[in-house]
């Protein structure tokens, strides 16, 4: 008889999953990854969407389905909540500055705006030459957790992960 | 849950949901034909994200009577779409796209900050989650309605066209769905009244900072979300196409 993983070794795992458009950081750092609950032989992992519309989502549910399967369990259920609606908050300061490494300006801390519109959100850092002096070109970018900036001091363009 | 408040909030989440699937197609209409790249990648994701809204709506009906969202989207004809007919509406030139979007997307935001105090859990978590993407599509139109209404003189002749176009059609955005008063009543719903105050005050403000002017006559006010301009049959005819030549595609 083989031995099951224990919820540790799940999550271990699972945070072997890079993200499918953002390969730098993993599913569990990113804030996907909410529970892990074995009963018997069975592993029901809970996860929460990143944006409501995003197409990589299809894709991180199989292969959290795949990859808890793989590890031996004879029924695997993957469940999606709602609540606590995902946050930018949750990926950890080590993938933060992994992202920034990467070029793309990690999420500010987020602070709970009651007003409609913020037109002058503080500036965002360059990844590249860590300026300040940044302009946003576009609020959406090549997938819908990024936006679009230029920096001013070194000109190259860049993008940032939207603060949810 | 009562049975007639089951019924209402099955009709609430389809309209909400409706919106978002028809005004999705059309701004997904601009792909590869906006103005300026940048502005086809945001209109593209603006649409992606009311696709998304579209299935977490869906999603809550289902959970009360078990639907299938692709067939609600896919299979039904004009007449059982429960969407308002400002969304409807053909895309026209980009002021027309950009004021009718600036317009329902702070009704959405105005409802949603609201919708997050719901009473019906699962509806006040879709709300709490759609509000933070929300937020961007606002930031993006109101800056586009400024834009525009302060442009060019013919820039703003556009924008004042679309705006005496489309006020009359953005009031049915607030007129209730069937039953809706005892969503209301369980305090499961905002009250669309107290919704279209905040909206009037913001809207006439922004718009006339922009330098546009209300419509003295507001026109043509659709009322019942059962009813459509003929430009619902052609998008649908358009939309689903592909899905009913062949029903069984799984991958498209």
């Amino acid at each position: 008889m083989t031995t099951l993983p224990t919820t540790e070794q799940v999550w271990a795992a699972l945070a072997q999953i890079p993200d499918p458009e953002i390969p730098v950081i993993n599913v569990v750092e990113m804030g996907i990854v909410r529970g892990v609950v074995i009963e018997g032989n069975k592993a029901t992992v809970t996860m929460t969407p990143t944006f409501s519309g995003c197409p990589a989502l299809h894709l991180i549910r199989e292969q959290l389905e795949q990859t808890t399967r793989s590890l031996g369990f004879d029924q695997v259920e993957v469940k999606t909540v709602l609540s606590p609606a995902w946050t930018t908050d949750w990926i950890p300061v080590n993938a933060k500055e992994r992202l920034r490494q990467y070029g793309i300006a990690p999420p500010k801390p987020k602070s709970e705006q009651d007003s409609l519109i913020q037109l002058e959100p503080s500036p965002t850092r360059c990844p590249r030459c860590g300026s300040l002096n940044t302009s946003v070109k576009n609020t959406f970018g090549p997938t819908l957790c990024k936006a679009i900036h230029v920096c001013n001091n070194c000109q190259e363009p860049f993008e940032s992960f939207k603060t949810v | 849950m009562k049975s007639e408040v089951r019924e209402a909030l099955i009709a609430k989440l389809t309209a909400l949901a409706d919106d978002e699937v028809i005004l999705a197609h059309r701004a997904s209409e601009w792909t590869g034909h906006a103005p300026i790249l940048e502005e086809d990648i945001a209109l593209a994701n603006i649409a992606q994200d009311e696709l998304g809204h579209a299935t977490l709506w869906y999603g809550l009906r289902q959970q009360l009577d078990g639907c299938d969202s692709d067939q609600l989207a896919f299979f039904r004809e004009a007449g059982e779409y429960r969407n308002t007919e400002l969304v409807e509406l053909p895309k026209g030139d980009w002021a027309f796209t950009m004021l009718r979007q600036f317009l329902f997307d702070l009704y959405e935001t105005l409802w949603l900050q609201s919708a997050k105090n719901s009473s019906y859990q699962p509806l006040a978590d879709a709300a709490n989650k759609v509000l933070r993407e929300e937020r961007f599509h606002l930031q993006h139109t109101y800056a586009w309605v400024e834009r525009l209404g302060l442009g060019t003189e013919e820039s703003n002749q556009r924008m004042q066209h679309a705006l005496d176009m489309q006020w009359g059609y953005a009031q049915q955005l607030f007129v209730p769905t069937p039953g809706e008063d005892l969503l209301v009543a369980e305090g499961m719903v905002p009250d669309l009244g107290a919704i279209k105050t905040q909206w009037l005050e913001y809207s006439t403000k922004h718009l006339q900072n922009a330098g546009l002017k209300l419509p003295i006559n507001p026109g043509y006010q659709p009322t019942s979300r059962a009813c459509h301009t003929e430009h619902l049959w052609s998008i649908l005819a358009e939309m689903q196409s592909t899905a009913r030549w062949d029903t069984e595609a799984k991958v498209w």
